[in-house]
């Protein structure tokens, strides 16, 4: 009994010394475990005499509760070291990149086209498609455009022959919509056109965008009302001047070019606008009567407006390109900027 | 249309500013596409006279001239010009005058002689273009001493105006001068064009055969002219500024006219015609050489000015090479007419040609001018060419002649057409301004369309009129009205859109590639495709339609390669057009190409270069999206581009819609790509067209999985014995993993090894083994007997 406190200053002693949970574990058997030395000295109390068994006994539950909390303080201890030796171990650079494949993008124009149909789509327009391959019919005549109409020059047109050729406008969709379906008709019509003109301003093949909107009661307030509204989405500037400027069509009348205060200067003047401070951005009109009669649509009881955009155009002033031809060089340092 | 502002000015000059009339040109519908200076800024130049002209004593090229520039005391300049002479009058710069490009003219000595200014060339002075001929020679009336550019009127602009090809009207100083009193309300003013009398009876016979393509033809002869003279320098600036090069007299009186009053004429050399003018088509076979020296074969459907020997000129397009006018002209004859625009419509751009006749005409002239043009050609040029003129002779079609009716406007379609109903003083002012008579009766306008608006026949032609002038920006703006409508939405078929995000998570990047392709690089990829071919392609490489996707994703991937891209990976939606033009089908296709590592370079991913298996893994992907993956059968086959042992047919119930595969070898090797490509394309269509989701309900028993793992011929496809597999193992199948493929070591050779996990579960009760080793049983006996197949032991 004497040798108590030695005994638990060489356990304090060992517990403080064990390094990990396999050496703190020996000490508890080699202390506390049943053939511990301060469990024999439990089993020896019945030497003792009654008289001091309980005083001893109480010396030694006390001593082994002590030990028994300072084994449970230092395996806290080494547990926390461990998971910290652990964790720290486990370290990674977090600001390495990620693995897997990266995110490919659409090609600009998709993207511009996607976004003029999404807006129109917010007010009931409806998305129509047609072949590229058209007839005369589609693509002049029923445009109100007759053979050597002088405005056949306007577009410089690809043909396969006398009568076929690659449309030249989405024009042709709005007359195939017309003659398959009775108004209300609200529908857009994206997609490639072709003009035999190839030079720094001009590629052979283009994309466009063209609406029509006919129901009983358009007015050309309501075109213009349209356009603006549009032009005011579409560049997310709702103080973006526009006008409209008398023109020519042959397949609406009264016929307008829309201008915008320039994007890139504000209007002061600069290259892009030619110093004039506005850009033409598209072409628009209340549809021709010749045009609904060729497509069935009565003149009498229907007006409508149509207009129509090039899709590069308005992807060059938004996105701020300056060539046109890298829209289809499909050059990936330029694709890869819009993704 | 190109014309100076201050000739403008003399017909119509509202209160404005160049830039602000330009402005006012263009809000009219005229579009204003340059505002240019007709002289490039100098100052310092004056009218000065030479008064003598001595040798310079040290070099034989140069004059030492006396100038009397107006000050009151000789001037000395040293001349390098060859043709400056005593007595003429010549533009001089004085010592301090600034020439264009900031030329400044300082007291300068000339090989030891004192020069003090210098006599200028039209092209130093900027007023022509290259170099010029020595000294620009003035009128002998210039007034010495007056600023040069002053008397010139230099101070002004060359506008030009980008017509549209309904207003052949505006193709003159009348009518453009119109439109400008139009829109401005300032006071039009026509000069005053008198008869001339004529001064003898000479005329030469017309006779029109073809009065629909002729209604009205004025000729005039005017005997014993000197064409030699010289144009008058206001005339041959004008025509400058207009841009149009002076050539003779009798050539600058017609153009002068035509710029002026909107009439193409024509001037013949009356000695070199015979017998009489015939209007008519021309006769097949019959040739003409132009004024451009081209000579063309004309048909029946070709309008000429003939006389007894043969045709003299296209009609309405240009006159023949050897009726001309020469200097050697004496007498002359003019030709004023109105051809119909259908008759002269395209015939220009038939013969290569496009001449302002041609363009005036197609758009038509004003019918009613004619004769006016011949009056004031014919006192233009008597002022010049001097001679004595003829009467007119006159041959008119009243029957064929345009006739412009009245048109009605009802009031309101007019205010429904635009939104707001016009002011009737408004409607009145805008149809007088535009020399249109109206008047009312009740709701109607009758209106009076003149002679010269061909553009003008309906309704809306009016509603035009008044919106144009009016002002498009004057009009209101609104939203239209329509009925909420909710539109169809087909949930089975995928959006394009949907697909085209699908490619770009996988990292691709679309690509938009010209429809029209090389014929070679065509005929390398689909030999024997046909498609239509263009008449006339902007250049060979781009001039056949595209039969397949793949060229044009080629083509593009040899860009980003030829520029050092090592992995690209693209995607193109867009139409093929395969067939003949009268069997032509154009099909929207989704197409797509890899090329190079499988990652992106990293720090943690192999350098592995793709396979064939990386696109059809993205390629299944696209096709699980419709939800009828089972559907897609891949049929081993062969394609010209690709490689024969690396290609699959893409089939969806069987019907085949695309491929996929590598680039054949070969191709690649005549393309000189070095890298493995893999390629598919596939009818858009089939990848759309899918199902709505159909719930079946989970079952609350557990599956039973086991593996077996078979070994077959080397060339037995995967696919099919995974499909007989598959019906073996009975209604209870819900899962099949194919988890190894294995061939070498351990497998003899020739065979391969394949490993399927199969797994079942009962909707209602758990499967005994029992039943289990039963199906597994019928699955090996079937793949026995179909493919030779042994379980691997």
């Amino acid at each position: 009994m004497d040798h108590l406190p030695a005994l638990v200053n060489e356990a304090r002693a060992a517990i403080a010394a064990a390094e990990d949970a396999q050496a703190l574990d020996q000490v508890r058997v080699r202390f506390l475990g049943k053939k511990g030395e301060i469990t024999a000295l439990l089993k020896g109390l019945g030497r003792l005499s009654a008289e001091e068994r309980p005083a001893a006994g109480e010396r030694i539950n006390e001593a082994k509760q002590a030990l028994q909390q300072e084994l449970d303080h230092r395996k806290r201890v080494i547990d926390e070291a461990a998971l910290e030796a652990q964790l720290a171990a486990e370290r990674i650079d977090v600001t390495l990149p990620g693995r897997g494949e990266v995110s490919g993008g659409l090609h600009p124009v998709t993207r511009t086209l996607e976004r003029i149909e999404s807006l129109f789509q917010h007010i009931g327009f409806e998305v129509a498609v047609g072949p590229e391959i058209e007839d005369d019919f589609h693509n002049f005549e029923a445009l109100n455009i007759p053979a050597h109409h002088p405005a056949r020059g306007m577009a410089d047109t690809f043909y396969f022959d006398a009568t076929r050729l690659l449309r030249t406008h989405t024009s042709p969709v709005q007359v195939r919509t017309m003659q398959s379906q009775q108004p209300p008709i609200r529908i857009v019509c994206p997609g490639r056109v072709y003009r035999s003109d190839s030079d720094l301003t001009h590629t052979p093949m283009f994309h466009q965008v063209e609406g029509l909107l006919v129901d009983e009661g358009v007015s050309f307030a309501d075109l213009k009302g349209t356009i603006a509204d549009f032009l005011h989405a579409f560049f997310e500037r709702d103080d973006l001047e526009v006008r409209f400027r008398p023109s020519y069509f042959p397949f609406t009348e009264p016929s307008a070019e829309v201008d915008i205060q320039c994007v890139m200067c504000r209007g002061e003047g600069c290259r892009v606008c030619s110093q004039s401070g506005w850009l033409e951005v598209m072409g628009c009109g209340m549809v021709h009567p010749a045009v609904f009669r060729h497509s069935g649509v009565d003149p009498e009881r229907y007006t409508g407006f149509a207009f129509g955009m090039g899709a590069e155009r308005l992807a060059m002033l938004r996105y701020g390109v300056n060539d046109l031809r890298l829209f289809f060089d499909n050059d990936l340092r330029f694709l890869s900027q819009f993704n | 249309m190109k014309f100076s502002e201050a000739w403008l000015r003399e017909w119509v000059s509202p209160a404005l500013e160049t830039q602000a009339l330009a402005d006012a040109i263009t809000m009219a519908g005229l579009e204003v596409d340059a505002v240019e200076p007709v002289a490039a800024a100098f100052h310092g130049v004056v009218v000065a006279t030479v008064t003598a002209k001595s040798p310079h004593p040290d070099a034989d090229k140069l004059n030492v001239c006396q100038v009397d520039d107006g000050s009151g005391e000789p001037v000395q300049v040293v001349c390098g010009a060859p043709n400056v002479d005593v007595g003429q009058r010549v533009p001089f710069a004085r010592v301090g005058a600034v020439l264009p490009d900031d030329f400044k003219i300082k007291r300068a000595k000339l090989r030891g002689v004192e020069s003090c200014g210098m006599i200028c060339s039209a092209s130093e002075l900027g007023l022509e273009e290259g170099r010029s001929e020595g000294i620009y020679v003035l009128p002998s009336d210039a007034p010495t001493g007056q600023d040069f550019r002053a008397w010139l009127g230099l101070d002004d602009h060359t506008i030009e105006v980008d017509l549209t090809p309904n207003r052949g009207d505006c193709l003159s100083l009348r009518g453009i001068a119109r439109e400008v009193g139009s829109v401005t309300g300032a006071k039009v003013s026509e000069p005053t064009v008198s008869t001339v009398v004529a001064r003898n009876n000479a005329q030469f016979p017309v006779s029109v055969r073809d009065g629909e393509g002729c209604p009205r033809y004025l000729g005039r002869v005017i005997r014993d002219v000197d064409v030699t003279a010289k144009t008058p320098l206001w005339m041959r600036e004008r025509l400058r500024r207009s841009g149009i090069r002076s050539i003779d007299p009798a050539v600058d009186v017609t153009n002068y006219v035509m710029l002026e009053l909107g009439q193409p004429m024509h001037a013949f050399d009356l000695d070199s015609l015979e017998g009489g003018i015939e209007v008519r088509r021309a006769v097949a076979g019959e040739r003409l050489t132009l004024l451009d020296g081209q000579e063309v074969a004309l048909d029946d459907a070709t309008l000429v000015i003939a006389d007894r020997n043969g045709p003299l000129a296209i009609a309405g397009v240009m006159g023949g090479e050897t009726t001309g006018v020469t200097p050697r002209t004496r007498h002359l004859f003019l030709e004023a007419a109105f051809f119909s625009p259908l008759v002269v419509a395209g015939k220009a751009r038939d013969f290569g040609l496009h001449t302002d006749a041609s363009h005036r005409f197609e758009r038509g002239v004003d019918p009613d001018i004619t004769r006016t043009a011949m009056e004031r050609a014919t006192e233009l040029l008597l002022s010049i060419v001097g001679g004595a003129p003829g009467p007119i002779t006159e041959v008119r079609n009243p029957a064929t002649l345009p006739h412009r009716g009245s048109v009605e406007l009802r009031r309101d379609r007019l205010a429904s057409c635009l939104g707001v109903r016009l002011a009737d003083e408004e409607i009145q002012r805008i149809f007088r301004s535009l020399g249109m008579t109206s008047s009312v009766s009740g709701q109607t306008w009758h209106v009076q369309v003149p002679s010269w608006r061909f553009d003008v026949s309906i309704e809306e032609d009016l509603i035009e009129e008044l919106a144009r002038i009016h002002g498009y920006n004057r009009l209101p703006a609104t939203r239209p009205e329509a009925r909420l409508k909710l539109a169809a939405d087909d949930e089975a078929t995928q959006p394009l859109r949907r697909l085209r995000r699908h490619m770009v998570s996988r990292g691709y990047q679309e690509a938009v590639t010209y429809s029209f392709v090389s014929p070679e690089l065509q005929s390398l990829i689909v030999p024997d495709g046909v498609s239509p071919v263009l008449a006339n392609p902007i250049s060979s490489d781009m001039s056949v339609m595209r039969h397949s996707l793949f060229p044009g994703l080629i083509k593009a991937l040899t860009h980003n390669l030829n520029r050092q891209q090592q992995r690209v990976r693209l995607f193109e939606a867009g139409l093929v057009f395969q067939g003949p033009l009268d069997d032509l089908t154009q099909t929207p296709m989704f197409g797509g190409l890899i090329c190079g590592p499988r990652s992106a370079e990293g720090w943690s991913v192999s350098r592995e270069g793709v396979d064939f298996f990386d696109l059809k893994g993205d390629l299944e992907s696209l096709m699980a999206m419709s939800g009828c993956a089972e559907e897609w059968t891949f049929v081993s086959a062969s394609h010209p581009a690709l490689h024969p042992g690396r290609s699959a047919r893409l089939e969806r119930n069987g019907k085949p819609v695309g491929w996929l595969g590598a680039l054949h070898p070969q191709v690649r090797s005549q393309l000189d790509i070095k890298p493995d490509i893999y390629l598919f394309e596939v009818e858009q269509e089939a990848l759309t067209r899918g199902v709505i989701p159909k719930f079946k309900p989970l079952s609350r028993y557990p599956e039973v999985r086991r593996d077996l793992a078979f070994l077959v011929e080397e060339s037995v496809g995967v696919a099919p014995l995974v499909e007989t597999i598959r019906a073996q193992a009975g209604e209870w199948l819900t899962r099949w993993q194919l988890f190894d493929v294995y061939q070498g070591a351990g497998v003899e050779e020739g065979t391969k090894s394949i490993a399927l996990g199969l797994t079942w579960q009962h909707p209602s009760r758990t499967l005994n083994d029992e039943e289990i080793n039963q199906l597994i049983a019928d699955v090996v006996q079937a793949a026995q007997a179909r493919f030779g197949a042994r379980l691997r032991s």
